[in-house]
Formats: structure tokens, C-alpha cells, sequence
């Protein structure tokens, strides 16, 4: 049966090109994988070849015609014994059209996914994280995050830790301390420093079905890793149709510790935060990094879980708990309070915190909301307290320009316009390169009197 | 084409008939697939980015020959051929290169990003030697979970100079972890020949330094690849650790369906098929070793032209994805089947 030859596509937007030449002429033999034609893209000449054999009935299109749609019949190839009149007779069958890329929005899309449809807050989860009267244990940070792996390892054994140190060192900053002897070493695996390479086999492992725990010795390394983070890890399960689930926990020290100079001192709430199927984790409280880590241990997509360094010997009151958990996409009210409402996370709560305190030495009452995870990210508790204090400061350490600040403004003026008594205010770390003089440094990081001066600016007092 | 018989080719002892037949048939459909593949892209059904596999076909049928049940195997973005040859469907395959819901990915992965857990295939990825550590991390499950499985990981002489490759090598030996390096040499990366991409062209050799063994296979023929391919599989499940086979091959296609390939001559390519082929090197043996005759290679001809015509069929007819999809599979609810958990 005699087969039409279409203009091919050549290229991802090739939608039309030039035939430039004819290299088979009328009544020539053509056999797969011959060139029959050279044919000019937008960005090269391409040679074309022949998939089906048969003999080259009929050009269609002469050589030197530009603006040739794809798709269009150039030529009809034919068996011996056919002729090519007669296949103009007989209509060759239509090729399948590809399917259109250009449909506009469409009725089936979920509602509220759209970009202008409003999205309806979900209701706020406001039970307790722990039952009332629960006997609490004074602990810091990093005693919290080594009894949550450890805690986690003895739970299942598919979970392992692996990182720079974390062994026979005992962690760069001890959150690892005692672990290689309570758990050996096929579980506490000392690796090189190699940070793309061990990002890389840990997400291998987890896509095999194990759960590690990928301790970066601070986020700023991970630069080195972010590939496998984002492509290897996050876009997975989405780009395997569900198929290939990647639970594993990237975890360490982010943001500024002191004097370290500029390519040591930067967070990354924001650049994890922006991407779909990564969970971000952002403790400040050692309870919550307890019941967090845990939680990131368990679940099973990639988590970012992010610590701080000045946190670590920091001590909390923690729920003693055989098995205590915190839930992600669910923001703490550290402070109650009907002025103002103060949005932040991880060691920016500490400025929050006692910001706070200086304002109701100052007869204002602020509501200081702790995120815990950046993504999920509890919208409800956010809107529903800025529906009570119709004002808002956002604080964190990161950098201004793409700040979890300013999404969180723009969320708030969507969806609570009515209720803001005054524009949002984003407290952010400022924007240059972290310095190192002292008095510098100081200056680029955010505090609790900038806290104050905002909350003050949308009070109007 | 008339080809040159190779007089000094001689059906090995240990391979059978019918081990012959498989591999042909194997390289044929492979062959016969990717084909179809480029027709589909020229018609515009196939969008993006499609790189094929042609040429290079003995290399994953030989590897796979050595496969048991368990062995792990994850490549790039040039990995119909690979897919294909650890028994996934061509429907499935095909379906998701048009962005279908009938592919492996329900459409959203596309030509570089398929899997299948079921054959213990980890894809199909796009950033070029990223799948060096993560086929690493495959192999370190398996000897965490303490089982024999090993890992093919593939990846080509372009990725070879990346350094994500160099830091996996020492993990690889320092853990003994069960995986074999198959770096498919096609020459080219994109458009750079290996000669104008480093001095150290011995591409197996940069694993000595690491302490890796490796050796160079022709890569165009199936046979080799298959007892080099055995010896490999040998080490790593011995628990001697990472074993690195640089295997000789050719695309005859361009790197991309958008390449004008005007880096190598028509000639050398045109030498090539007519040359080395291994599906033709297959089918000799088969003929003049008096394995199969004719008719027989025939219908086996036949026989793989439905399959893909039968894919490409269901790849036009499988429904877009429901706009739903857009919104799935983005966060897992719980660990999919086949998880390490359960076996642990």
C-alpha cells in the first residue's frame, strides 16, 4: 500500500521549515534509513530519512518551497506496480493529529488550583500537641534531634544515617553523638566529602525502599548536592506516574552561625520552600525538633529539615513521651495576643520572641505564630489570626528578594485583604552577602529591635 | 545491503540456538521501536526531547542476558532500549513518549523519565550522570538488605568527565557495594568526540585509581558484552565490590532528533552499519551457523513489526492524561509496594 510522506518535525518547535533538497527522485528505489531529503529548521539543515521502503511515486512538494507546514504530504512512496496517480485517487489514511498543546483553561481543572480562582483556607488545626499534664523534660536542641534518630533507628530498621562525620567524629556539632556505638556502622555510615555523591547514592537508597537520614554538614554544602535534591529526589514520584516514592530526610545546619563569613551563613528556607515535592521542616523549639524529626523520618517523600546552629545548646521543655510526633503543615502559637499578629520560624522565633516581650513591656500584645514546616505550609492559622489583629509582620533570617515573607503577603492579600489595617511588613536579613567584621554582621542579620519598629509601623504607634 | 561475511565468526559452544534467537529478537524490537519512535516524532506525536537508541543495542541485550531476578538497573535520558530489554511492554513505553495515559508515567514523565518498579527499572534521567550515585544508592539498598542483587548502572562517554561520576567510584569501592559501571562509549557526547573531550581516552582505566577492574568490551557484539558482561556480575556478587565495563558502541542517529550530526561523516556512520552491526552480526551467525534459516528470521521480522506497530497503534489511541493528573502523585501518602520495608 502506497504511504504519503510527511514533513517531518525536526525539532521540540519546529512548526515549519524549508525543503531544501530532493535527494530521490521520482521513480527511485528507497529503502529505510536512506536520505531522501535535507531539510532546513530554524536552526540547521537536517537530513531526513526514509522509515518505510517502497519507490518514490510522487513529490508533492518541490525542492526550495519554504514555510512547509509539518505534517504536510512532500511526497507518496509506493510499492512495485502501483503508480502514484493512483494513490492520489485513493486517499492515503490521515495520520493521527498530535494532540493540541494550546488548549486554553480548561472546565476539568480542579477547582481553586486555577491562577484567579480563589483557593479556600483550610481550617486551622488547633488541638494540642501533646495531651495536658504530660510530664516534660528539660533538653536541648541537639539532644532532642540525636534522641529523634535515635529514637526513629531502633523504631525501623530500614533507617540509617549517613553524612561527614557523623561517626567515628561524632557528628562536626555532636547531634550524632553516641549513635556508631549503639547502632554500628552499617547504620552510621561515615562517607567522604563528597556531597553530590552521597546525595545522590542516598536518594538511590531511598528510592529502593530504605529511609535514610542525609546529614549535610551545614546547607550551605548542600550547593554542591541541590541536583539530587530537586531533580533526583523531589521530581520522582510525580515524573514516574506514583511509582517511585523517595523517603528521605536532608538534614543540618542552615543559616548564619557567627563570624563565618558569607559562604557559610546563608538559609535556604525560601529555595527548598519553592519547590513541589519537597516537605521543608524549619524547627526552633527542641520539642519540635523531636517531634518533627521523627515525623520527617516517617514520611514518606523527601524532606528538607532545617537546623541551626546557635539553636543546638539551646534548652527547651520537651513532652516525655514514648513516641511523641508533631504533624507537619501545622504552625504553633507560641504567644497569644490581639494586636498585631508576628509570622516566623525556625531561630527567627527567637527575635519574634523577644520582640514580643519588649511590646508588652509597651502595652502591645502581639501573636507570634511559628511556622514549624515552610511547605506544607498552615495558611489557616496565619489568616485566621490576621482576621483577629488586622496587622502583620513576617520575620526571618533569609535574604529579602523571594523571601517566605513576601509569598506569605502575597496569601494574606488574597485571601484576608479586607481584614489588613496596614501593609505587611517583611523583617528579613538583609540584602548583601553575609560579612564578617563583627559590627558588619550584626547589621546583616535581622533583630528583635527591627521586629519592634515594624510591629510599631503597622500599629501606627 | 550486501554485507562482508566475517569468515573468522564462529558460533561460540556455550551459547545456544536459542539464546541466539532471543538476542536477535531482542535487538530487533529495540531496533524496530526506536524506528517508529523517530517516525512518530517527525509526525509530531512524540514531543521534546527524544534521544535513540539505534546502534547501540547490543549493549543492554548482553548486560541483560547476565540479569537474574532482583538486579536493579537505572540509565539516562537514552533509555527506551534499556526499558525494552528488561521486559517492559513497548505499549506502555511508546504511550508515554506521545504523553499518554497508557505510558509507565500516565504521561508525565515523557521519553527521559520512565520507570517500572515492577522490573526493577529506576529510570530514565535527565541530567547527565546523575544516575551514577543514585544507581550507587540502588546497589548500597541491596547490601544493606544483605541480598545478591547487583546494579547495572549505564551511563555514557559524556558523563564519564563529569565529577559526580569520580566521587561515586570511591563510595563504590570503599563500601564493596554490588554494581557494575557500564559506560556506553558511543564516541560522541552530543557532539564532542571523546578525542576532544580529554587525553585519558582509556575510559575503564580512571576506575584503577579508585581500585575499580575494568575492562573494554566491542560493543557490537552481543556475545561479548554478554561473557564481559558475566564475568562483571560475577565480581559483584562475590561481594568484591564495583566492577566497570567500557563498552564500544555507535549511534547512528544524532544525539537528539534535532541533530544536524554534522560532527562525524555520513561515511563513518554509513561504515559502521555496514560493518559492525550487531543485529546483522547476530543474524549471520544465525544463518551461516545453520541456526535459523531465512524464513525463520522472517517471521521473527514479522513477529516484532506488530509489536511495535501494535505500541504505536495504542500510543495514538491511549486518552491524553485526565487534567487531574496534574495535580497527583506529587506527595506519596504512603511508600509504594516493593519497598525495602517489607523485606527488611
Amino acid at each position: 500500500m502506497a504511504t504519503e510522506i510527511l514533513m517531518p518535525a525536526l525539532s521540540p518547535t519546529m512548526e515549519e521549515g524549508t525543503l531544501a533538497k530532493w535527494l530521490k527522485k521520482e521513480g527511485d528505489e528507497v529503502k529505510s534509513g536512506d536520505i531522501i531529503a535535507e531539510i532546513e529548521t530554524d536552526k540547521a539543515t537536517m537530513e531526513f530519512e526514509a522509515v518505510d521502503e517502497g519507490i518514490m511515486g510522487k513529490i508533492l512538494v518541490a525542492e526550495g518551497t519554504q514555510g512547509v507546514a509539518v505534517n504536510t504530504p512532500i511526497a507518496v512512496l509506493v510499492e512495485e506496480g502501483e503508480s502514484a496517480d493512483d494513490v492520489q485517487a485513493e486517499k492515503v489514511p490521515a495520520q493521527v493529529a498530535a494532540p493540541s498543546t494550546k488548549e486554553g483553561p480548561d472546565d476539568k481543572g480542579q477547582p481553586g488550583e486555577s491562577a484567579v480562582e480563589q483557593v479556600k483556607t483550610p481550617e486551622p488545626d488547633r488541638s494540642p500537641d501533646y495531651p495536658e499534664g504530660t510530664k516534660m523534660k528539660t533538653m536541648t536542641v541537639r539532644e532532642a534531634l540525636r534522641e529523634a534518630m535515635a529514637e526513629e533507628m531502633e523504631r525501623d530498621p530500614t533507617v540509617f544515617l549517613m553524612g561527614e562525620e557523623v561517626g567515628e567524629y561524632q557528628g562536626a556539632y555532636k547531634i550524632s553523638q553516641g549513635l556508631l556505638d549503639k547502632f554500628g556502622p552499617r547504620r552510621v555510615v561515615d562517607t567522604p566529602i563528597s556531597e553530590i555523591g552521597f546525595a545522590g547514592i542516598g536518594t538511590g537508597a531511598a528510592l529502593a525502599g530504605l529511609r535514610p537520614i542525609v546529614e549535610f554538614m551545614t546547607f550551605n554544602f548542600a550547593m554542591q548536592a541541590i541536583d539530587h535534591i530537586i531533580n533526583s529526589a523531589a521530581k520522582t514520584l510525580y515524573m514516574s506516574g506514583g511509582q517511585m516514592g523517595c523517603p528521605i530526610v536532608f538534614r543540618g545546619p542552615n543559616g548564619a552561625a557567627a563570624r563565618v563569613g558569607a559562604q557559610h551563613s546563608q538559609d535556604y528556607s525560601a529555595w527548598y520552600a519553592a519547590i513541589p515535592g519537597l516537605k521543608v521542616v524549619i524547627p526552633y523549639s527542641a520539642a519540635d525538633a523531636k517531634g518533627l524529626l521523627k515525623q520527617a523520618i516517617r514520611d514518606p517523600n523527601p524532606v528538607i529539615f532545617l537546623e541551626n546552629e546557635i539553636l543546638y545548646g539551646r534548652s527547651f521543655e520537651v513532652p516525655d513521651l514514648p513516641d511523641f510526633t508533631v504533624p507537619f503543615g501545622k504552625a504553633r502559637i507560641a504567644r497569644q495576643g490581639g494586636d498585631v499578629t508576628i509570622v516566623s520560624f525556625g531561630i527567627g522565633m527567637a527575635h519574634a520572641l523577644e520582640a514580643a516581650d519588649k511590646l508588652a513591656a509597651e502595652g502591645i500584645e502581639a501573636e507570634v505564630i511559628d511556622l514549624r514546616t515552610l511547605r506544607p505550609l498552615d495558611y489557616g492559622t496565619i489568616i485566621e489570626s490576621v482576621k483577629k489583629t488586622n496587622r502583620l509582620v513576617t520575620v526571618e533570617e533569609g535574604f529579602p528578594v523571594g523571601a517566605i515573607g513576601n509569598h506569605i503577603s502575597a496569601y494574606v492579600m488574597e485571601n484576608a485583604f479586607d481584614y489588613l489595617d496596614a501593609p505587611v511588613i517583611n523583617c528579613t536579613g538583609k540584602d548583601v552577602p553575609m560579612p564578617y567584621a563583627a559590627n558588619l554582621e550584626k547589621h546583616a542579620l535581622i533583630t528583635p529591635a527591627e521586629v519592634v519598629e515594624a510591629v510599631k509601623k503597622v500599629t501606627y504607634k | 545491503m550486501a554485507r562482508k561475511p566475517n569468515p573468522q565468526r564462529e558460533t561460540p559452544s556455550n551459547v545456544s540456538k536459542e539464546e541466539l534467537l532471543q538476542y536477535y529478537r531482542d535487538m530487533l524490537l529495540i531496533r524496530r521501536f526506536e524506528e517508529k519512535a523517530g517516525q512518530l516524532y517527525g509526525m509530531g506525536l512524540i514531543g521534546g526531547f527524544c534521544h535513540l537508541y539505534i546502534g547501540q543495542e547490543a549493549v543492554v541485550v548482553g548486560l541483560e542476558a547476565c540479569a537474574k531476578d532482583g538486579d536493579k538497573r537505572i540509565t539516562s535520558y537514552r533509555d527506551h532500549g534499556h526499558m525494552l530489554a528488561c521486559g517492559m511492554e513497548a505499549r506502555g513505553v511508546m504511550a508515554e513518549l506521545t504523553g499518554r495515559e497508557g505510558g509507565y508515567s500516565k504521561g508525565k514523565g515523557g521519553s527521559m523519565h520512565m520507570f517500572s518498579r515492577e522490573k526493577h527499572f529506576y529510570g530514565g534521567h535527565g541530567i547527565v550522570a546523575a544516575q551514577v550515585p543514585l544507581g550507587a544508592g540502588l546497589a548500597f539498598a541491596d547490601k544493606y538488605l544483605g541480598n545478591d542483587n547487583v546494579t547495572f548502572t549505564y551511563f555514557g562517554d559524556g558523563a564519564a568527565n563529569q565529577g559526580q561520576v569520580y566521587e561515586t567510584y570511591n563510595m563504590a569501592e570503599l563500601w564493596d557495594l554490588p554494581i557494575v559501571f557500564v559506560i556506553e562509549n558511543n564516541q560522541y557526547a552530543m557532539g564532542t568526540s571523546v578525542k576532544r573531550s580529554t587525553k585519558s581516552t582509556s575510559l575503564f582505566g580512571r576506575g584503577e585509581a579508585f581500585g575499580i577492574p575494568g575492562e573494554q568490551v566491542d560493543g557490537m557484539d552481543v556475545l561479548a558484552v554478554k561473557a564481559a558482561g558475566e564475568k562483571a556480575v560475577a565480581h559483584c556478587r562475590a561481594g568484591k565490590g564495583p566492577y566497570i565495563l567500557e563498552v564500544m558502541t555507535y549511534r547512528y542517529r544524532g544525539h537528539s532528533m534535532s541533530d544536524p550530526a554534522k560532527y562525524r561523516t555520513r561515511e563513518e556512520v554509513q561504515k559502521m552499519r555496514d560493518e559492525r552491526d550487531p543485529i546483522e552480526n547476530i543474524r549471520d551467525l544465525l544463518v551461516t551457523g545453520s541456526h535459523a534459516t531465512e524464513d525463520e528470521l522472517k517471521a521473527i521480522d514479522r513477529e516484532i513489526k506488530e509489536i511495535v506497530n501494535d505500541s504505536a497503534e495504542f500510543a495514538k489511541e491511549s486518552p491524553e492524561p485526565a487534567l487531574d493528573e496534574l495535580w497527583t502523585d506529587i506527595y506519596a501518602a504512603e511508600l509504594p509496594q516493593g519497598s525495602a520495608e517489607e523485606n527488611a
